[in-house]
């Protein structure tokens, strides 16, 4: 599997695409899968990071998603985004169509 | 257009079955995702950045309306109202949910299509040339052998877990439009001296990686024993190809590895005992009789000009403008080429939503026997309108953002789906597109540039084609953050080339600029008439160096 987190991340969130439509998931502070970043379960520290990831890896979770990885989660300011551009369009959709994917889910909610 | 037989029927239809059947025992938890990945990938479903991707495959690139209209159908009741023609020549959907798959392809499955073999280790959809049949100096209609190819490798058992993807192409014309060069083996229909019908076959040709110009490994294989040909090269690539390296799996590798001078006599040893057994010698009869189904249309006898053409060019630039960039003559009096760019300004290479796709698709039934093509440049053709028809093919093609006059220029963009899309990805490729074709709008300076192909990849691999991008892209991922490096002379046609590296890459913000410093470069050295192309051949890296990097 890719590496989409680095040695030196301090904050990492794991995210997944959920088996049955493919859509992109995180796993929750209580363990559940959701489709926003805002609500996913974001660690402080390599050791906190592996515990997470190691929550998402039970076998009963194959029946939801697919390859649960960690990834680096930035600070700015008050919130957390995602570090990587690959991470920030998964938690968005394609930047060539703002109509499709989370953002325009988004936008019709707001 | 070659039509399913009773077998062809019953193995697409089994197979949709059988993939029914892996779907729901992989959402009721009897398959792990290791079982069930392999099995789906068979059947052209990946996963992408934030859906499935469901990859059907077009047949050297022809459809019929009534297909065309399916993949409209397709997008509306199972996507999200597009779908994405690929340089494969395939289309790909990019929002299937995994449980309506087994739905969707059998409904695929009506109008004689299916997803198998648009994934894995196996032998691919077989491409060839988009003109084919319309354009004069064609040896033969490349579809024919495109067709035998076909049926010969679809759940061929020996070549089902090949070291790694293997990847035909055939065109029967001396130029090459199918970037015969550029696969695992790319055929050329050939005529010799006494006036028979035979194949040049190269091998080892690749992108990705490592890129390589196929090797010529036979001159001359008679009709008969193509097939005998092509079993020993797959057979010998599926013994001795390596496997312990995916990055060095390619049959590329092994010609690079092996020699031409061995390669070729592996081969003939293994031809010479396929060739005795007769096994796979192609009956005349069965020749004919797929030849059959691409018997020439009834095409009209008409004039070479008309007059009706002529007088809509004079009352309409646009038309006319049109006509010249996109419009190609045909082998037919009377007749001409149609090119429909699926590259607007601003929009996305080779993407079409569902009312275009049926808008092309009653064009085509009404005006070009019922066909379509699509090209491995990610464009549509209808390859038989006649002259007198051209005007209101382009006013339906206007009304729906599809009479963009821009073939061959350079905003006509290969981009593969990049980052927006695939999970392979490094790099974003499709706003590039948009970006340049944008900078790039008025279509007097395109034609004034001139011929240019730009051909963008988001990653390594290559789906974009920037080995062979006259300015080839690609993208680069450092530390999460997007980097794009140019090369320059690559070439797909009969003088392929692989282009040069210019040095370090360009952000996301300079490198349209840089592609700009390129163009005016090339402008400000051409002489005469060359192509971009041209210059650079004669002039070589540097000048395009000198002027990207002048501190």
């Amino acid at each position: 599997m890719a590496q989409h987190s680095s040695k030196g991340a301090r904050f990492q969130a794991v995210t997944a695409n959920r088996l049955s439509d493919g859509e992109v998931v995180y796993l929750t502070p209580d363990n559940q899968w959701a489709e926003t970043f805002a609500a996913a379960d974001i660690t402080d520290g390599p050791e906190a990071g592996d515990a997470l990831l190691a929550r998402a890896l039970p076998a009963d979770f194959e029946l939801h998603v697919l390859e649960p990885y960690l990834f680096e989660v930035l600070q700015d300011a008050s919130h957390f985004k995602p570090a990587s551009v690959r991470e920030i369009i998964r938690a968005a959709g394609p930047t060539v169509r703002l109509d499709l994917g989370k953002q325009a889910d988004a936008k019709r909610e707001s | 257009m070659y039509r399913y037989d009773e077998f062809d029927h019953q193995l697409v239809g089994e197979r949709v079955k059988q993939f029914r059947g892996q779907v729901e025992r992989r959402v009721s938890g009897e398959l792990s995702e290791d079982a069930f990945k392999p099995l789906r990938l068979m059947n052209g479903v990946y996963l992408q950045l934030h859906a499935y991707m469901l990859r059907v495959a077009i047949p050297y690139g022809t459809l019929s309306s009534k297909q065309l209209r399916m993949q409209a159908h397709i997008a509306r009741k199972y996507d999200r109202g597009y779908g994405h023609f690929t340089t494969r020549q395939n289309i790909q959907f990019n929002w299937p949910a995994l449980n309506k798959i087994p739905d969707l392809l059998e409904e695929l499955a009506t109008v004689e299509m299916h997803a198998i073999q648009t994934s894995g280790n196996c032998i691919r959809n077989v491409t060839s040339d988009q003109y084919a049949a319309a354009i004069d100096g064609e040896v033969e209609d490349p579809r024919i052998i495109s067709e035998i190819i076909r049926q010969w490798s679809t759940f061929h058992p020996e070549f089902t877990y090949l070291p790694r993807k293997f990847k035909i192409a055939v065109t029967g014309h001396d130029n090459d439009r199918a970037a015969i060069k550029l696969h695992d083996i790319g055929i050329v229909i050939k005529q010799n001296e006494l006036g028979d019908v035979g194949y040049e076959i190269h091998v080892g040709g690749g992108q990705g990686r490592t890129p390589l110009i196929a090797k010529k490994m036979a001159d001359f294989v008679p009709k008969a024993q193509l097939l005998a040909y092509l079993e020993a090269v797959m057979r010998v690539y599926n013994m001795l190809g390596r496997r312990d390296n995916s990055y060095k799996a390619r049959i590329k590798i092994m010609v690079h590895e092996t020699g031409e001078v061995e390669m070729r006599r592996l081969i003939e040893a293994e031809f010479a005992k396929i060739d005795a057994s007769q096994m796979l010698a192609v009956p005349p009869a069965e020749i004919d009789r797929i030849s059959a189904y691409f018997a020439s249309p009834e095409f009209e006898t008409l004039p070479a000009s008309s007059d009706v053409l002529e007088a809509a060019k004079t009352r309409d630039a646009d038309f006319a403008r049109w006509v010249r960039a996109n419009v190609v003559a045909h082998k037919q009096d009377g007749y001409a080429i149609v090119n429909i760019s699926l590259k607007p300004i601003g929009g996305v290479p080779g993407d079409a939503s569902d009312v275009q796709m049926e808008a092309v698709a009653d064009l085509a039934e009404r005006y070009s026997f019922d066909e379509i093509r699509v090209t491995h440049e990610q464009n549509l053709v209808l390859p038989h309108i006649r002259l007198h028809d051209l005007k209101t093919v382009y006013d339906a093609l206007h009304a729906h953002d599809l009479a963009t006059a821009n073939l061959g220029l350079i905003s006509d963009t290969i981009a593969c789906p990049g980052l927006d899309y695939c999970n392979l990805a490094n790099a974003r490729s499709i706003p590039l597109a948009q970006e340049i074709s944008e900078r790039f709008a008025d279509l007097d300076r395109q034609y004034d540039i001139g011929e240019l192909k730009i051909k963008i990849s988001g990653c390594i691999n290559a789906c974009g084609h920037h080995h062979v991008g006259h300015i080839g892209i690609l993208g680069v991922d450092k530390k999460g953050t997007e980097f794009y490096q140019i090369s320059l002379g690559g070439s797909a046609d009969e003088n392929a080339s692989i282009g040069k590296i210019t040095g370090r890459a360009f952000t996301e913000e300079t490198i349209v600029d840089a592609i700009e410093t390129v163009v005016t470069t090339y402008t400000d050295v051409r002489e005469g008439g060359e192509r971009f192309i041209d210059t650079y051949r004669r002039v070589g890296l540097d000048p395009f160096k000198e002027r990207l990097y002048a501190e």
